[in-house]
């Protein structure tokens, strides 16, 4: 307890260098939990949206759909199964039918993935009720990186190509009715959603579907048929194995802040040991041993961390609230990187991060600490009373 | 208040450093006694060995051969901590530099070695009161000592060594930065303590001010004792 008093009052007592150094500590905690948080942030957004968008709570797939093999798309689809039918009528299922197809926006070409969907689908956020409507045109619904990749806008008629399922080339004129922004670049780049019966009616498949996207996660057992189930953990396995990526990344910041503040922390510990010679000599002389001159001066050197907890607490959780409710702008045009990252990120701040922040950085400085103090163990008490330097 | 209680013996003692390749011998086969109460000094040239002498009998520092007991316990046999428990509790330092802690007050340089010896907050607050009122300083009690003069830093320090009533207080060239006047203040100063307290002083210096108020004089000259003489004081 005097210990923890005396370090206490050696730092209140060293003034200005004191307060920068926490400062400086309580910076590295607000900035490591506001970019862990922010990452976290993203992570669950992308998740979130990759669900809404795209996977649905789960998914049956035709038995030979594979979504990484596009030759196979044509073999891909088989009537949805009687049993499911209540669920599709009640919106809780979303058949979607995929074919190749080739798009020619302004005499170019380009292969896309043709996808019919419900119009009046409720399952993903996808805007398809502006696919109802239009009886002569095909209307067509794509996403914004499309749109911008081949320079299309809304309203615009293009032309498409594609093979039914008897073989045929055939070849139509779709309309743009709406371009959709999504974080989601698999519902977005090449890709073009239209209504699921005009597709089907295209390719000459009525009432059949490649995949069914689920709004619930439980499904009726169709085990052995003609459809297989992909729970959500498959579907985003993708997302999971990406984000596991960006955490290593995270951590290597994470290291990279922290040692900026413990360099701080040690360079003030080393300047004050060699500094305050003659004081630990005096110290050493009214009666402390070395290894409580030892322990002192590791304690004062921790306390950096434990008075830069308080004060980023004073100043960080406002600011890192304020930055939760209200979002973190994102610079336009990042998603034209190939990241998908929304207009806003909404950082994400769990109590174990904020915990194990602030236990790993007060370990850490205790640690960092020590190691320069130890040299006060071997000075010579004699010596250090003149302020020798040793 | 002196008595023939003997608070410090020195046997056969030789205390050497190395230099280079040979060894420096800084003291060379003292023997010597102080008895409780004495006000004694070390006297001598620069190098004569009174500061090794003091640094031994503060067990800051020792022994090459022989023994120095100080209040019955032989300094070469002390492990670290007791060593330290016996500085805390029965021997005050007084420095020629002061050696203030520079950011605490005078009254928080003198409440350091109480609360190395874990006193409670009232008993040592009345100790540092106390202590700063035998030195006159208790109207500085909050100044830190950049905002001391030099005499009054050396009263602080006074203070500081006396305020756990220790048996023997080691004052190394206490007057060395002080002018003639503070120089006189401090002594009378500790020179009550003295009679009042009967605590033992041993100092080092060569300051014939010091050497002026000693009631012993032990002579060291290379690192031997030339001449042990008692004055008689008036």
């Amino acid at each position: 307890m005097i210990t923890f008093k005396l370090a206490l009052r050696n730092l209140m007592g060293a003034g200005l260098r004191t307060w920068l150094n926490i400062l400086v500590l309580s910076l590295s905690y607000v900035v490591i939990i506001f970019l862990h948080g922010l990452l976290d942030g993203w992570n669950q957004q992308a998740k979130t949206d990759m669900i809404s968008w795209e996977t649905g709570q789960g998914q049956l797939w035709q038995k030979n759909y594979d979504p990484f093999d596009p030759i196979r798309l044509q073999e891909s689809y088989s009537p949805v199964p009687q049993e499911l039918s209540s669920l599709v009528r009640e919106g809780k299922l979303s058949p979607v039918l995929v074919t190749l197809a080739t798009f020619y926006p302004e005499g170019r070409i380009q292969s896309i993935l043709l996808k019919g969907i419900g119009t009046e689908q409720q399952v993903l956020e996808l805007p398809t009720s502006a696919l109802a409507g239009l009886s002569e045109e095909i209307p067509a619904i794509i996403g914004k990186r499309m749109a911008e990749t081949n320079k299309v806008q809304a309203g615009d008629l293009i032309t498409i190509r594609w093979r039914d399922s008897e073989g045929a080339d055939l070849a139509a004129e779709l309309r743009i009715m709406k371009i959709f922004s999504c974080n989601v670049p698999t519902v977005d780049a090449g890709q073009v959603w239209i209504p699921l019966d005009r597709l089907q009616s295209m390719m000459k498949v009525p009432g059949e579907a490649t995949l069914l996207v689920s709004g619930q996660e439980e499904l009726p057992d169709l085990t052995g048929g003609e459809w297989v189930y992909k729970d959500k953990k498959f579907l985003l396995a993708d997302i999971d194995q990406v984000i596991k990526t960006k955490s290593v990344g995270t951590s290597v910041m994470y290291v990279v802040l922290l040692l900026l503040a413990m360099l701080a922390i040690f360079d003030t510990q080393v300047l004050s040991i060699f500094r305050r010679q003659k004081e630990i000599g005096t110290q050493i002389a009214l009666g402390m041993t070395r290894w409580q001159v030892v322990g002192l001066f590791t304690v004062e050197g921790a306390m950096h961390a434990v008075l830069a907890a308080l004060l980023a607490a004073v100043y960080g959780i406002p600011l890192l609230m304020f930055g939760a409710k209200v979002g973190i702008p994102m610079p336009q045009g990042t998603d034209t990187m190939g990241l998908a990252i929304s207009d806003k990120i909404f950082p994400v701040y769990g109590a174990g991060l904020v915990l194990l922040t602030v236990i790993i950085v007060l370990i850490t400085s205790t640690v960092v600490s020590f190691i320069p103090s130890r040299k006060i163990a071997r000075m010579n008490p004699t010596e250090a009373i003149k302020g020798k330097i040793q | 208040m002196e008595s023939t209680q003997s608070v410090i013996t020195i046997r056969n003692l030789v205390k050497s450093f190395p230099m280079g390749n040979r060894e420096f011998v800084a003291l060379n086969g003292i023997n010597m006694q102080v008895a409780h109460g004495e006000f004694s000094g070390l006297v001598g040239p620069s190098g004569s060995g009174k500061t090794t002498l003091l640094n031994l009998v503060g067990t800051l520092d020792l022994p090459t051969e022989g023994e120095v007991l100080v209040l019955d316990q032989s300094v070469g046999h002390l492990s670290q901590k007791k060593a330290a428990r016996l500085r805390s509790q029965e021997i005050g330092f007084i420095f020629q530099t002061f050696n203030l802690l520079p950011v605490y007050s005078a009254f928080e340089n003198v409440e350091f070695p109480l609360l190395i010896q874990k006193m409670g907050a009232e008993k040592r607050k009345k100790a540092v009161v106390d202590a700063l009122e035998w030195v006159g300083l208790t109207d500085k009690a909050r100044s830190k000592p950049a905002q001391l003069s030099g005499g009054e830093c050396q009263r602080v320090a006074i203070a500081r060594a006396i305020v756990k009533k220790p048996e023997i207080i080691l004052a190394d060239e206490p007057t060395a930065n002080l002018d003639a006047e503070n120089s006189h203040h401090i002594l009378k100063t500790m020179l009550s303590i003295n009679r009042e307290m009967g605590t033992t002083f041993l100092f080092a210096t060569h300051d014939e001010k010091v050497i002026g108020y000693l009631g012993r004089i032990i002579k060291l000259v290379d690192g031997r004792i030339a001449s042990d003489e008692k004055v008689q004081l008036n």
